[in-house]
């Protein structure tokens, strides 16, 4: 396709913002945003756990102990970096891939897990965290936080929604009409598309025409920014500044992150060596964002490998304190899922539910 | 009382409870300055400001998605579907997200959002807006749907529905928009959903029914009662869950029972109420309980509607192959 050179222009505009490079050094002083030391620690610490707490997931899942999990790993400055940006009270509508921003904004992690399992405990938020079940139906978050983002508005909150997806969300109609509503009405709504390359299996670069995924913005008549997506610093400090401009009344904000997963799409069979090359996976592997962060905060003095195994371990010993709780969730009744469809039941669901009463009392 | 179409009892029920319940909030494609294409909203930007009552981008499944995005924070939005054959833009927002709110969540969140929409034959609308979606619906466990057949059950099934803290779907037959006035008391009043109501009482035959076919059925009884045959006009107003225990009740008094819709009869509420007479009262029957259905194929182009939907003769026909079976 020979485009335009104004089309070409537009899409020039949007360059790749970046704050730390792939050897931990900070080349954007400018927008180094403030964050004390332990701010900063605390941001190679979620990553470290969230790494880990990734590896036990799939190992888990490999025993039958946990059910339907999307790997993160790659994908942790993009989750953290942005969630860390938010105020407690800021919602999240996530995506089945957005776990650890859950966990972090307050969902315990033994619940995050019977999410996994398919049992309903895992969709019962706690009171005051104000988190969506994470959406199964690509881009179907998306439209709901311009709804969301309205109530918060109207409500005079002082906070925002944010939503997560990936690339191949990017390509879903609801993906427009979340970003156009949100506009057309200047909610607070920050848009963040997690392009981790492929959907599933299909690659970016199939997805669509536009060079950028945050050029899409425009067509909203929104901010739009493409983000290295494996440098937290550059995802937390564009994720601050949507979030700003959001409650300023300035609009929503679209935020692509580059970025890559390195593990399967789901552990429910994807096999990537069937769509990608392992050169691939190395290039990608070499902007991680763990090692960029460490390398960081090593030359401030600010990190060390003692550190570090601390993490680790406290990471395993949570993931196991997690696990032995959600294991001791009460078995799922059909009566009690019979109890959550309707606020009160209406005869056929009053009948079936005596039915599978008596079943389950045998 | 005042003397009230259909349209104007819905614009009524609205206007109640705007005024009851601020977080109730109309919102849609037109509904704002226009009032709507049929006017449904007529009059209510102008009273409650375009804060409450608002014109959307023309857009469903963002209407949808916004309708339950707003539910979750407090709001009770009345979101309109310009004509319900559109609904299949937005049936995710409706089926899939709002319906299994309460579920997914179990129990903590809840999704109390009306989903109005004008449907039904005999006005000659372009394509895809006329179809009856009601079956579509109501194959949907956490919605329910509401179809009223007179002015007055429209305004206290519209209040009940926006007062309802699950998803209600509210189904407006076009054909009855102006067809008729009826008393309609201007303070608030609710019908309970779920509830049928018997419109003509009768020994012979029941005749379950809703929306528009109520008004052929009760012209149907009137014709059958020139041949000496008293039929039972039960209006279900509400087709998911229906009010069983109307229709059994009558079933067993009069023995024989058609059921009549305007939607195609392949699937569909008439055959759940089939069935559920089959499970109930099988024994009561003396015939077996036929339906009056339009034919098994997509809604028909304009000019072909009047031939197409059942009409009180189809009604006739049927209850006397069921009495004299």
């Amino acid at each position: 396709m020979e485009k335009t050179k104004e089309l070409q222009q537009i899409e020039s505009q949007f360059e790749t913002f970046q704050i730390l490079n792939e050897n931990g050094e900070i080349v954007n002083e400018d927008a180094m945003p403030d964050l004390s030391d332990e701010e900063l620690k605390e941001l190679m610490t979620r990553m470290v756990y969230t790494r880990i707490w990734d590896q036990r997931a799939i190992s888990l899942n490999r025993q039958g102990r946990l059910g339907f999990y999307a790997p993160v790993a790659g994908q942790e400055a993009s989750m953290i970096g942005s969630q860390f940006a938010l105020d407690k009270k800021d919602w999240i509508l996530p995506g089945y891939r957005d776990i650890p921003q859950i966990v972090y904004h307050g969902v315990p992690m033994d619940q995050a897990f019977l999410w996994s399992r398919g049992h309903y405990g895992g969709g019962q938020m706690p009171e005051g965290v104000n988190v969506m079940m994470p959406q199964i139906i690509i881009g179907a978050q998306i439209t709901q936080t311009a709804g969301v983002a309205m109530g918060l508005k109207r409500n005079d909150t002082g906070t925002i929604a944010i939503t997560y997806t990936g690339d191949g969300g990017a390509s879903q109609g609801d993906f427009y009409e979340g970003m156009n509503f949100a506009g057309a009405f200047n909610v607070p709504a920050v848009f963040v598309v997690q392009n981790n390359r492929f959907a599933i299996s299909v690659p970016v670069e199939k997805q669509s025409a536009a060079q950028t995924i945050a050029q899409k913005a425009v067509a909203a008549g929104i901010h739009g920014v493409q983000v290295d997506g494996m440098d937290i610093l550059a995802v937390y400090a564009m994720t601050k500044e949507a979030r700003e401009r959001g409650l300023e009344g300035n609009g929503p904000t679209l935020i692509e992150t580059l970025t890559y997963r390195y593990g399967p799409h789901t552990m429910a069979g994807d096999d990537p060596t069937r769509y990608r090359t392992s050169e691939e996976d190395d290039e990608w592997e070499k902007k991680d964002p763990l090692v960029r962060f460490r390398k960081f905060l090593e030359s401030k003095d600010l990190w060390s490998e003692d550190e570090e195994n601390k993490i680790v371990e406290q990471a395993k010993e949570d993931i196991k304190a997690a696990i032995k709780k959600a294991d001791g969730a009460p078995k799922q009744k059909v009566t009690d899922l019979i109890g959550f469809m309707n606020e009160e039941l209406p005869q056929n669901l009053k009948e079936q539910m005596a039915e599978y009463k008596e079943k389950e009392s045998k | 009382m005042a003397q009230m179409t259909m349209i104007q009892a819905i614009t009524d029920a609205m206007r109640c409870e705007l005024k009851n319940d601020e977080s109730v909030l109309v919102f849609g494609e037109d509904v704002g300055q226009n009032g709507g294409v049929f006017r449904a909203t007529e009059g209510l930007q102008k009273e409650f400001g375009e804060d409450r009552v608002f014109d959307t981008p023309l857009a469903e499944s963002g209407i949808g998605g916004l309708a339950c995005g707003l539910s979750v924070t407090g709001f009770r939005p009345v979101m309109e579907v310009q004509f319900f054959g559109f609904i299949f833009e937005t049936f995710d927002a409706v089926a899939a997200q709002m319906a299994r709110m309460r579920y997914r969540s179990g129990g903590v969140y809840n999704s109390p959002v009306t989903i109005r929409g004008p449907f039904g034959g005999g006005v000659k609308t372009p394509e895809l807006h006329a179809d009856s979606l009601e079956g579509l619906m109501a194959q949907t466990p956490g919605v329910k749907v509401v179809i009223p057949s007179t002015p007055y059950d429209a305004k206290g099934l519209l209040i009940s529905a926006i007062r309802d803290n699950d998803p209600v779907v509210y189904l407006e037959h076009m054909k009855l928009y102006r067809s008729f006035r009826d008393e309609v008391p201007e303070e608030e009043y609710t019908i309970e959903l779920g509830k049928a109501d018997v419109k003509r009482e009768g020994k012979d035959i029941t005749i379950i029914t809703y929306g528009a076919m109520v008004h052929s059925s009760l012209k149907a009884a009137e014709e059958l009662e020139k041949d000496g045959i008293d039929a039972e006009v039960i209006d279900l107003r509400t087709v998911s869950p229906i009010d069983i225990d109307t229709i059994i009740e009558s079933v067993e008094k009069t023995n024989r029972a058609i059921v009549v819709q305007e939607a195609q009869k392949q699937a569909g509420i008439a055959a759940n109420v089939v069935a559920e007479i089959n499970d109930r009262a099988i024994l009561s029957l003396e015939a077996p309980v036929l339906r009056v259905t339009a034919p098994d194929t997509v809604f028909p182009f304009g000019a072909a509607e009047d031939t197409w939907l059942p009409s009180y003769k189809d009604i006739v026909t049927k209850s006397k192959q069921v009495i004299e079976f």
